[in-house]
């Protein structure tokens, strides 16, 4: 039986997501700059203002603390707020909205109140558009109580994701990598494209998925990083090493089981990570894995973003993001050690 | 529009309740922490703002507000709270850090939620200020006539937020009210070394939205100009900033020296004492004394109640601070 593929962007899959909400649920709204006309800087909410109209696809003045602090009052009245930070960088005008309010609602109201909202966000660099707009911040948001922080490696993750995402009680940040968005002006790695399924479904939060199965070294990594390991374990194979990839697909709350049973399995571990190197997301994960018992064949590693800001020219932020070719070295070498 | 009688009863009577109640929270918190006053100590610890003195302006908005209407208020939160109609049991629990406080003992004095009111508050200035635009919006949606209210100090009138804000509610014709409570000074900054403007109601004019200044921190005078900002709300006109000049009868927190304020300043602020003043007024206009003071000896009762219920309760086992973190 041959089954029609619709290969989605991220962007496609995501404002399939929330146009499928809010033909359901009248309390879903989205608000952020540029989403109606324009559809989104990143294509998130394509269609959906000559769909829905501008009372619940709200462009807003560039007034980040006003119109996130509003989705906070929404979901508090009941509302389903999707709120758009164009990108991540911008959370500094604009923070406490995010981890005063949105992030502690529930907990001091004793779960009275609670804050169903979705903070989606633009993450990555690579397009040399340097050091405001180019970072990644997983940590800085995984990091505070009450945020729960999720990003697809591809569209059919982005759709479901999502779903779960405007269906979940809580404030979850939605991060999306520039890379993998599938912006015509911007490049887009192939590997994000997928087939998209017409019906709705949800990927759990909270839940990595094995990406590709391997025996001899776990690499893991999240949005456009699963790629760049993908790519690698693809090199690796033809040199008979045989790398699982886990696509964390959650960012918090981490899927520390999966994380174990993978390493328990190859006993070998690297994180790579786009975001800064320290305190962060790689931190985390092999805090996770040497926290199990595991008989290590090889020290855990990580491949991560050195900490230093995005520089502008190509020339110097290339060599300092991570790779396939990088990752591939970095196996190379822990399977030598162990060799020798 | 005046207040009936029946309202300026009911605002007599909640700016006694306040009153009453900060009165009775200063004697629970300086437990433990005399002769050496130490933060952490005593049945209350932490940071304490009290509203003495400000308890007009919260019975002269607040009473024009239902159930429904949002509130969001500010680190001085209690005599809006009050007036909101915020359970007294649960708040007094709440700032004791009991079990049945309204979060459990999980939010203090400075993070009261009450959903069965709409009402809360949160510690950090002007932030109440985008929450208050996004349930007003939320009202606004689903055609209800419902409206908003973010309570604010004179401080938060020079965040960026404050600004967002008013800019938002303009542009989106939101109905919500925005309340300066102007109490002349930003912990220990006067005003006229912060504003560049002596009045901020004027700023609203920048926003294209009604401003009132109401310089008497009377009651009646509050309730007269929130009543046409709450009736412009709910007729679809759009939100409106009223600043009210009230007074700040104690320190910024308890334990506050005060250093920085003129010789002089506090006594002068007492002998206007608003709710003094109010009930002499009260009488002038033939409400019977004995009435008056009727309402007292209740309202103290009430008072007292709620810090019997407060004391009586248990504090919260440890496993529930792990508890509500994700609804």
């Amino acid at each position: 039986m041959s089954v029609t593929k619709r290969r989605l962007t991220i962007a496609k899959a995501m404002s399939e997501a929330i146009a499928a909400a809010m033909d359901k649920d009248p309390s879903v709204l989205v608000l952020g700059e540029d989403i109606g006309r324009l559809g989104g800087v990143f294509g998130t909410t394509q269609g959906l203002l000559d769909r829905f109209g501008a009372d619940r696809v709200r462009d807003t003045p560039i007034s980040e603390t006003a119109f996130i602090g509003a989705a906070v009052g929404l979901a508090a009245s009941g509302m389903r707020p999707i709120v758009e930070l164009m990108f991540v960088d911008f959370f500094g005008v604009c923070m406490d909205a995010i981890y005063n309010l949105a992030a502690k609602q529930s907990y001091f109201s004793g779960g009275r109140v609670p804050c169903p909202m979705v903070l989606m966000t633009s993450v990555g660099g690579g397009y040399g558009d340097a050091g405001q707009h180019s970072q990644c911040l997983y940590a800085t948001f995984a990091h505070l109580p009450g945020l729960k922080v999720v990003m697809p490696s591809n569209s059919h993750d982005a759709k479901g994701l999502m779903l779960s995402a405007i269906a979940d009680p809580n404030p979850v940040v939605f991060m999306f990598h520039k890379a993998l968005q599938g912006m015509g002006w911007l490049g887009t790695v192939p590997g994000s494209i997928v087939h998209v399924p017409v019906e709705d479904y949800t990927v759990p939060i909270g839940r990595a998925q094995v990406a590709k199965p391997g025996q001899d070294i776990t690499l893991v990594g999240v949005g456009i990083t699963v790629h760049y390991a993908l790519e690698a374990a693809n090199s690796l194979a033809a040199e008979g090493i045989d790398a699982e990839v886990l696509d964390l697909r959650t960012i918090a709350p981490l899927d520390r089981d999966a994380i174990a049973a993978s390493v328990r399995k190859t006993r070998r571990l690297i994180v790579v990570d786009d975001d800064y190197t320290s305190f962060g997301l790689s931190a985390e994960v092999m805090a996770s894995a040497v926290e199990c018992s595991v008989d290590w064949l090889s020290t855990p590693s990580r491949l991560a973003y050195p900490d230093v800001p995005v520089p502008f020219s190509p020339a110097l932020e290339h060599p300092l993001l991570p790779s396939a070719s990088k990752i591939c070295e970095r196996v190379r070498s822990l399977l030598r050690r162990r060799a020798a | 529009m005046p207040p009936s009688l029946e309202v300026r009863l009911w605002m007599y009577t909640n700016m006694v309740k306040s009153r009453r109640y900060e009165e009775a929270i200063k004697l629970a918190y300086l437990e433990g922490k005399r002769p050496l006053f130490n933060m952490a100590k005593g049945p209350i610890p932490g940071e304490m703002h009290l509203s003495s003195g400000q308890e007009p302006c919260a019975v002269g908005v607040c009473a024009h507000l239902r159930a429904e209407d949002a509130v969001t208020a500010t680190h001085r939160p209690h005599h809006i709270a009050i007036a909101k109609g915020v359970d007294l049991n649960g708040m007094t629990a709440e700032i004791f850090g009991k079990r049945d406080g309204l979060s459990g003992g999980r939010g203090g004095h400075m993070h009261l939620f009450d959903p069965t009111v709409n009402f809360c508050c949160s510690g950090i200035v002007a932030q109440g200020m985008g929450p208050a635009v996004g349930a007003g919006l939320a009202a606004k949606l689903r055609a209800r006539d419902g409206v908003a209210v973010s309570f604010i100090g004179e401080g938060a009138a020079n965040q960026g937020a404050f600004h967002e804000s008013l800019n938002l509610a303009a542009v989106w014709n939101v109905p919500v009210i925005f309340v300066i409570e102007d109490n002349a000074w930003g912990i220990s900054v006067a005003k006229e070394s912060s504003t560049a403007i002596s009045r901020n109601s004027e700023r609203a004019a920048a926003y294209g939205m009604a401003g009132w200044f109401v310089p008497d921190n009377d009651a009646d005078e509050i309730y007269a100009v929130a009543g046409a900002a709450v009736e412009r709300a709910r007729s679809g006109h759009g939100p409106s900033l009223i600043e009210i000049q009230t007074s700040r009868l104690e320190g910024h927190f308890m334990g506050d020296a005060e250093g920085y304020r003129p010789k002089g300043e506090v006594q002068a602020l007492w002998a206007r004492d608003p709710i003094v003043s109010y009930r002499q007024r009260l009488v002038e206009s033939g409400v019977d004394d004995a009435r008056l003071g009727r309402i007292e000896r209740e309202q103290q009762v009430a008072v007292d109640a709620a810090f019997a219920f407060a004391r009586a309760s248990n504090y919260p086992e440890p496993q529930s601070a792990l508890q509500t973190v994700f609804a």
